[in-house]
Parts: C-alpha cells; sequence; structure tokens
C-alpha cells in the first residue's frame, strides 16, 4: 500500500448485499475504537478478480476482544492486513471504510497509516520465526518499532526492549536482548514478537494466527499472555484464527467468514450457543470438546473451500451446505443477506427460524448443541 | 587461517608438479626440459650444464623442496658466465627475460589492483543498485530495459566493447586519448581518468551479473514475512527495503563478490590486452607466447594466492554478515 497503493475510499458501496438491519451509511465515526464497513479487498489477477474480502463489517470497542474465524482463504487475514493497510502494489483494489479512533484508514494518506502502524495499530504475524528478520538481534528489532515512532535515543530505546522481553515472560531479558532470533525457542519468538508489537502501547492488535506455528503447550501460555497483556495494556484485539477453540477462550465477539463474506456475526455466547448458519454448526461440530458426556466423532465439513475467483453462485457454502434443498433453489440463486436475527446476532442464510428450528431441535433457543441434528 | 595457509601449500604443491612433472609424464626427459632454459641453439654440452645448475637430475620432492626454499630464502641462478641471486621470495628466475619472476610481478600488480578493484566498486554499486530498482519496479519498462542492457552486458565479449569505446571515446572523440597505465603516486588525476574506460567495461560485464542476482535476490526475499513485519513496525519504506530487504539480499552477493575480486587480481587477462595495459594478465600472456615456464609458474601461485585469500576473506565476512553461521 505503501507504494502506490490503490485505496480508495467508498461510502456506501453496495448495502443491497449486506444486511438491512446495520446502518453502514457514511458518516463520522462511532465511539468504537475499530469500524469496519463494508470493507471489500480484490486483487485482479490474470486468472480473473479475486474477492478476497467482499463487504465485511464489524465493530470493536477498546479493551474488547473480536475473534474472526474461518478456513484457510476466507479472508480473515487479507482483512486485517486491509485494516493495517498492509496490501502492498498498485493490483490491489480495496474499497469500503476502516474508521480506526475517527480516522478512515482506507481513504487516509499512505504516510498517517505509516505512522499509525506499529504505534497505535499492531500485529502479531502466524509464524514467529519466518517473521523475525534473521540478521538482526530480537533486541535491535524490538527497539527499531520503538525508535520509529518515539523520538528517543537507541539506548533508551534498548532499556525499553529489555523491558518488554520482561513483561512477555522472558527469562534474563537484559542478556536475552542481544540474541538472534534463531538462539530463541518458537514459543519465545512469538513473545519477543508480541514484545515487538506492544511496544509502542497499541490501542488495536491484531493477532494473526498467532499460536498456528506452536506446540499445544505453548500455544496456552501465548494466548494467556495476550489475554493478560490485553488487560494491562487496555487494547482491543482481533483474534484471527481457524481454531474455535481458541476465539472461544478470548472473543467477546466473533465474526465467522467463509468465501470473503461474513456469514455470521454476534457474541462468543450467540455464536457458541445459538449459532444461526450451517457454516458455523460445521465449524462446531468439526471442533473436539471436553464438556461432553457422550464420546461423538467429530464431525467435518464436506468439501473444499470454494475459489475466490468463481464463486459458487447464491450462497458461497451452498454446495457443502446439507440444507439447500429446503430454500426451493434460493441458497443456489440468491446471495444471502447479512440479516439480524436478533439484536446484535447477525447471520447470512436463507434458512428461516421455523427451518432452523426443525433441524436444530430445541436447540435453537440456546441450550448448546448436538452433533447429531446435522 | 591454519587451512588456509595448508591450502596454499596444496596449491603450490600441484602447480609445482604441472609444471615439473605433467612434462615428464608427457615423454618430455630432462635434457628437453634443460633446453627451454638456455638460449636458442645452444650446445648439447650448454643444455646439459643447465640440466645440472637446474638439479632437474634431483628426486622430484627435493626439486619441490628447492623450489620452497627458494621462495623462503632465494636462490643463485647462474645464468651463462655470471651468477644471478635471486632474493626472497623467490618464484623462480626467467632465462627468457634474464630476471627473477617475483620483482616483475611485483611491478605488474598494482595495475591489476587499480583495475580489479576500481571497476569492483563500480559494478558493486552499480549492479547492486540496478538490480534493486528493478526488483521494486518490477515488470516496469524500466525493469525490462535494465534486464536486457544486462542479458547484453553479460553476453558481449570485452575485447568487443572494449575496442568499441575505445574507437569511439579514445579515438573518434578523444575524452580518453592514450590510455596507459600512470602510476597512482605519480599522477593521481591521470591514473583515475586513463583507468576510466577499463574500469567501465570490465564493470559493465560484471555489474549485468550482480544486477540480475540482486534481482533475483531482492524479488525473494521483499516477499519475506519479516519484510511484512517490518512494514508492519511503521518503518519507512526506504527502511524497509534497504535494512531489511537489501541486507538479507546482499549475502550471497557478498559471498560472489570476493570470489570474483579474488579472480580478477590474479589478471584481468582480456581487459589489460584490449586496453594495453601491463597488468598480471598481460604478464600471463606474454609468458605464455614465450613458454616462458618460470613466469607462468609464478603467476599462477600469485592468482592461486588471490582466491585462497579471497575465499577466507568471504568466510570471515559471512559470519560477520550472516548470525546464523556463527560459531
Amino acid at each position: 500500500m505503501a507504494i502506490g497503493g490503490n485505496r480508495r475510499g467508498k461510502s456506501g458501496g453496495r448495502p443491497e448485499a449486506l444486511t438491512d438491519q446495520v446502518d453502514f451509511a457514511s458518516g463520522p465515526a462511532s465511539s468504537s475504537l475499530l469500524e469496519v464497513r463494508d470493507l471489500r479487498i480484490h486483487f485482479p489477477t490474470d486468472d480473473g478478480l479475486v474477492r478476497a474480502v467482499d463487504g465485511v463489517s464489524f465493530k470493536l470497542e477498546r479493551g474488547k476482544t473480536l475473534g474472526i474465524v474461518g478456513e484457510s482463504g476466507s479472508g480473515k487475514s487479507v482483512t486485517s492486513l486491509g485494516i493495517m493497510g498492509l496490501h502492498h502494489g498498485t493490483s490491489t483494489k480495496i474499497e469500503g471504510q476502516v474508521w480506526l479512533d475517527g480516522e478512515d484508514l482506507v481513504t487516509a494518506a499512505p504516510s498517517r497509516v505509516r505512522e499509525l502502524r506499529g504505534s497505535k495499530m499492531a500485529m502479531i504475524f502466524q509464524d514467529p520465526l519466518s517473521s523475525m528478520h534473521p540478521f538482526y538481534t530480537v533486541g535491535a528489532q524490538i527497539s527499531e518499532a520503538y525508535l520509529v515512532h518515539n523520538n528517543v535515543g537507541k539506548k533508551v530505546a534498548r532499556k525499553h526492549a529489555i523491558e518488554m522481553l520482561n513483561r512477555v515472560g522472558i527469562p534474563q531479558a537484559a542478556s536475552r536482548v542481544d540474541a538472534y532470533p534463531h538462539e530463541f525457542s518458537g514459543g519465545m519468538r512469538q513473545r519477543a514478537m508480541i514484545a515487538m508489537a506492544l511496544s509502542c502501547d497499541p490501542e488495536l492488535l491484531i493477532a494473526d494466527e498467532p499460536t498456528t506455528a506452536l506446540d499445544v503447550t505453548v500455544q496456552a501460555q501465548i494466548l494467556d499472555l495476550i489475554s493478560d497483556l490485553q488487560e494491562e495494556y487496555g487494547s482491543a484485539v482481533i483474534m484471527i484464527t481457524h481454531d474455535l477453540g481458541v476465539v472461544a477462550e478470548l472473543s467477546d465477539d466473533i465474526l465467522v467468514m467463509y468465501a470473503g463474506k461474513p456469514v455470521e456475526y454476534g457474541s462468543a455466547e450467540d455464536i457458541f450457543g445459538r449459532a444461526r448458519h450451517p457454516y458455523a454448526w460445521g465449524l462446531l461440530a468439526s471442533m473436539p470438546r471436553i464438556d461432553e458426556e457422550r464420546v461423538t466423532r467429530l464431525v467435518p465439513i464436506p468439501g473444499t473451500p470454494p475459489s475466490l475467483i468463481h464463486v459458487p453462485s447464491g450462497c458461497a457454502f451452498h454446495p457443502r451446505c446439507s440444507y439447500t434443498e429446503l430454500t426451493d433453489g434460493r441458497c443456489v440463486a440468491e446471495v444471502p443477506r447479512l440479516r439480524e436475527l436478533e439484536p446484535g446476532h447477525l447471520a447470512a442464510c436463507h434458512l428461516t427460524a421455523g427451518q432452523r428450528m426443525e433441524i436444530r431441535g430445541e436447540d435453537i433457543d440456546g441450550a448448546g448443541i448436538t452433533r447429531e441434528d446435522k | 587461517m591454519i587451512a588456509t595457509v595448508l591450502l596454499l601449500v596444496v596449491v603450490s604443491m600441484i602447480t609445482f608438479l604441472i609444471f615439473f612433472l605433467l612434462p615428464r609424464l608427457a615423454g618430455q626427459n630432462n635434457y628437453q626440459l634443460a633446453t627451454q632454459y638456455v638460449g636458442r641453439n645452444p650446445t648439447p654440452a650448454a643444455v646439459h650444464d643447465v640440466e645440472v645448475k637446474l638439479g632437474f637430475n634431483a628426486p622430484l620432492y627435493l626439486q619441490y623442496g628447492r623450489f620452497l626454499k627458494a621462495i623462503v630464502f632465494g636462490a643463485h641462478y647462474s645464468n651463462g658466465p655470471s651468477t644471478t641471486y635471486c632474493p626472497p621470495p623467490c618464484f623462480g628466475y626467467s632465462f627468457k627475460t634474464q630476471q627473477p619472476v617475483w620483482p616483475q610481478l611485483v611491478s605488474d600488480a598494482p595495475v591489476t589492483l587499480s583495475l580489479g578493484v576500481g571497476a569492483a566498486i563500480l559494478w558493486l554499486t552499480g549492479g547492486v543498485s540496478i538490480g534493486v530498482l528493478s526488483a521494486l519496479r518490477r515488470g516496469t519498462f524500466f525493469d525490462r530495459a535494465a534486464m536486457a542492457v544486462a542479458l547484453a552486458g553479460v553476453s558481449l565479449p570485452i575485447f568487443f566493447t572494449g575496442l568499441i569505446s575505445l574507437t569511439l571515446f579514445s579515438y573518434k572523440w578523444p575524452i580518453f586519448p592514450n590510455v596507459q597505465y600512470v602510476g597512482i603516486t605519480q599522477n593521481p588525476l591521470l591514473w583515475a581518468r586513463n583507468l576510466v574506460l577499463p574500469w567501465i567495461i570490465l564493470a559493465f560485464l560484471y555489474a549485468a551479473l550482480y544486477a540480475r542476482l540482486t534481482r533475483a535476490g531482492m524479488l525473494e526475499t521483499m516477499n519475506e514475512d519479516y519484510i511484512r513485519t517490518a512494514r508492519a513496525k511503521g518503518l519507512k519504506e526506504r527502511t524497509v527495503i534497504v535494512k531489511h530487504g537489501l541486507r538479507a539480499a546482499l549475502t550471497p552477493i557478498v559471498t560472489i563478490f570476493g570470489l570474483d575480486l579474488g579472480l580478477l587480481l590474479g589478471g584481468a587477462i582480456i581487459t589489460e590486452v584490449t586496453f594495453g595495459l601491463h597488468g598480471l594478465g598481460q604478464f600471463t600472456v606474454e609468458a605464455i607466447q614465450n613458454q616462458d615456464l618460470p613466469e607462468i609458474l609464478g603467476v599462477t601461485m600469485l592468482a592461486a594466492f588471490f582466491i585462497v585469500v579471497a575465499n577466507l576473506v568471504v568466510d570471515i565476512l559471512y559470519a560477520f554478515v550472516d548470525p546464523r553461521v556463527r560459531h
């Protein structure tokens, strides 16, 4: 984006494809720290237009956590990179609005977005080894982030780096500050990445699958660390993951994405207790649970995520959905709108409340889910 | 360090064997060998005399020992009626030119050194910057044009580009007339002026190669995750490119650069001959034309020395550049 990026603000977008309930009119931002309105990120390629993100909207309050969940290729990472303004090159088409504390990042000057990057919003990436420069010490890489946004000397920045390493729980921080990333273990590296991201005390922290590359035992530590630091710093966190278990623990709100579109959006209780979209049901059914008495088989979602160039007609999920025949072809013909089914709980599905009731039984009112229904 | 010294000894051994054993294996006897060290139409007695004096009858290891001893302590060479002392480091004595080899190497080395180092600075800065720009403007007119010129640079031989440049800029428009080597201590300005054309021509060839290498390296590193991290920190794009991208892309180039420079210091033969600069390359050509074995042996040893030392420097530098290969 920084070099000749093509960020185009477009107020309004195509509201008819979205929702008739939520107000997406352009205007000053709400009091939320982050408000994303109808974000579209498209990549023209030789094979066709890749609609990586196609109309995503959400709000995030200070100190809260939003989980964005979906399979590979659902557009969750592209969304986060879009918020950070990290889509590079003239070929990326970005539309919609990203309001961060009253500023629209889509229309803002690239230099302004660069100033905000690392200071007001920061990001943690999936693979801490490849995400750290192999030729610079961990301390130098943390100081670098601090030095860009603060007018301080190198000594102060180094002290700050040691302090940050201490804070993320790296023992002997004063000596480890001069170590290189390859001398750290995977978990330590991710801690260092977190230290780097938090070094300027960002108000928004985006964690893009922060635990995917780590051992299971380390995963829990890192998630704990993130939520502890979130409390300490009061940052808002966007947790991007394909692992529902991760968001279950940490998130206040959850956005489920499929093929670049939001399919369900609500509070964590809404999603885990009263999921409305068959794709969300599938995700939940494919997740192991320990609170269940009966040992049941995990149910995978059949098929694979669609190509983002040739997105299936109608509801993008319809080729993998078991309930398509219930809607007289609407699933194939018509793109479902994201509708507010109950206050704050939105889903994009053609199934009627009655049909859902039939499928899910008594669960529709939030008693949890049983997999035999599917 | 020890490995480097050992390597030099092995190199000297192999070089020595090539020059003293191979002719014998090819069927030459000591007498025939000795004829190369006397003047034209010698009497058999004179040849036999040289054969004895040069110790061709002694076993090979003894000859090699004498060769090494001469390097360290110097040696006496009988040249007809008189005896010449060849002071250490004595890399042999040329009976054809009636001079010890080493002083000739010493007097010719500055030419090659000036040519090689000057060209190296030029091609490294030029090639790397063009490569970086090409990578960042991938697919644009600049990139295509630069890579086309680079392809030409790699393909066109120096004697061609060199002669064209001489024709145009030395004869037609005499911006650089009378290209010849002037010592840097004698007249630094003239030294530089006379070397401009050879520098550019030699650097053109290498710059083309380095531009392509740098471009490929940059295209690869700019896609790395740590570049995204650097951007996520809010660094300026220039910092991202130079401090993070180029830093990583340069590492393999350092290796190749060291070896190229080491190779070049042994004599930039074609460039020197094209521009009539009497450096080690020219010296080598003349030694080969005259079948002057001691001179060829001497310059071969020197060239090998440069390459081995360049290797050592690259190894040390590499550990400095890439922390992952330390210890």
